[in-house]
């Protein structure tokens, strides 16, 4: 018998106020593309107690994802939405997780995460990305995107940073370094721009509720 | 002059597309905000800039 949803809740920090915890309980963020960015953004938001999760990706588990993606051998094979709601049920067994297989189009972006105030964009794919940011700001106006853009390579890390370039759309990473030019993923960089990301959801979640950040 | 990244540029006149691809970004790759306003992507062949314009391009690169 694992933890009851009492003894989890319990288990969050207490020097955050219970308001915050309330917050991030009540928020529902999705991700889209559930790589080495999506992968880790959701078990971040997961420890950090968000109650629903939206997961998005039409591919499956990976030999060659193990180098950078949350995923580990017994996922080998399977849906990667499906493979990381089994991780996220490990981390946050009561978090509501809803997932989606299949490919993101100008088509049904807006219906698959138009009802999401908060998305998180962690395609691979220059083309994908800019798609989606491209059919949410025009579609979906009550929804801000959190996207993840450069964080190839093992260069200084700290060039990887997050900022709000328009009203709903906030780019973290370093804007330049692409696998598409012959540079290769390694886990830490892409690591530490999903961290921003996750950071910069949980900011704008307090924010919506109204909290002020506890520096 | 119009504000492009937050850099002057002597823009005016021209339609996003053709700034687009003078200044080498790929279509496919961007998002454009004009005036706090998303530009889409069927809009940039008749989307002029004007004088006091501020824009921002989003080039999205490979990764993830």
């Amino acid at each position: 018998m694992g933890p009851t949803r009492e003894e989890l809740k319990a288990a969050f920090d207490a020097r955050f106020p219970k308001e915050f915890h309330q917050a991030m309980d009540s928020a529902r963020v999705a991700v889209a593309g559930l790589g080495g960015l999506g992968s880790h953004i959701a078990v971040m938001l997961a420890r950090s107690g968000i109650g629903h999760l939206f997961l998005v990706d039409f591919d499956r588990v990976e030999i060659t994802n193990l180098n950078r993606q949350a995923y580990g051998i017994s996922h080998l094979g399977m849906p990667k939405a499906e493979a990381l709601a089994a991780l996220l049920r490990e981390i946050q067994p009561y978090l509501e997780i809803k997932t989606w297989q299949g490919l993101v189009t100008e088509e049904n972006a807006a219906e698959l995460f138009g009802g999401y105030p908060i998305v998180c964009e962690a395609f691979d794919r220059p083309e994908n990305k800019s798609m989606l940011v491209n059919t949410l700001l025009c579609q979906c106006p009550e929804t801000v995107i959190v996207s993840g853009n450069g964080m190839a390579g093992y260069g200084d890390a700290n060039e990887i940073r997050t900022r709000r370039i328009m009203d709903r759309l906030y780019v973290c990473g370093d804007g330049k370094t692409d696998v598409n030019r012959g540079i290769g993923l390694m886990a830490p960089r892409v690591a530490v721009c999903a961290g921003m990301q996750a950071n910069q959801v949980i900011r704008l979640i307090a924010a919506q509720a109204g909290i002020k950040e506890n520096i | 002059m119009v504000t492009i990244n937050g850099e002057q540029v002597n823009a005016a006149g021209k339609t996003v597309a053709d700034y687009l691809a003078e200044a080498g970004y790929t279509t496919a790759y961007v998002a454009v905000e004009r005036n706090r306003e998303i530009v889409p992507r069927a809009a940039y062949g008749e989307a002029v800039l004007e004088d006091g314009d501020v824009v921002e391009i989003v080039r999205f690169v490979g990764g993830g």
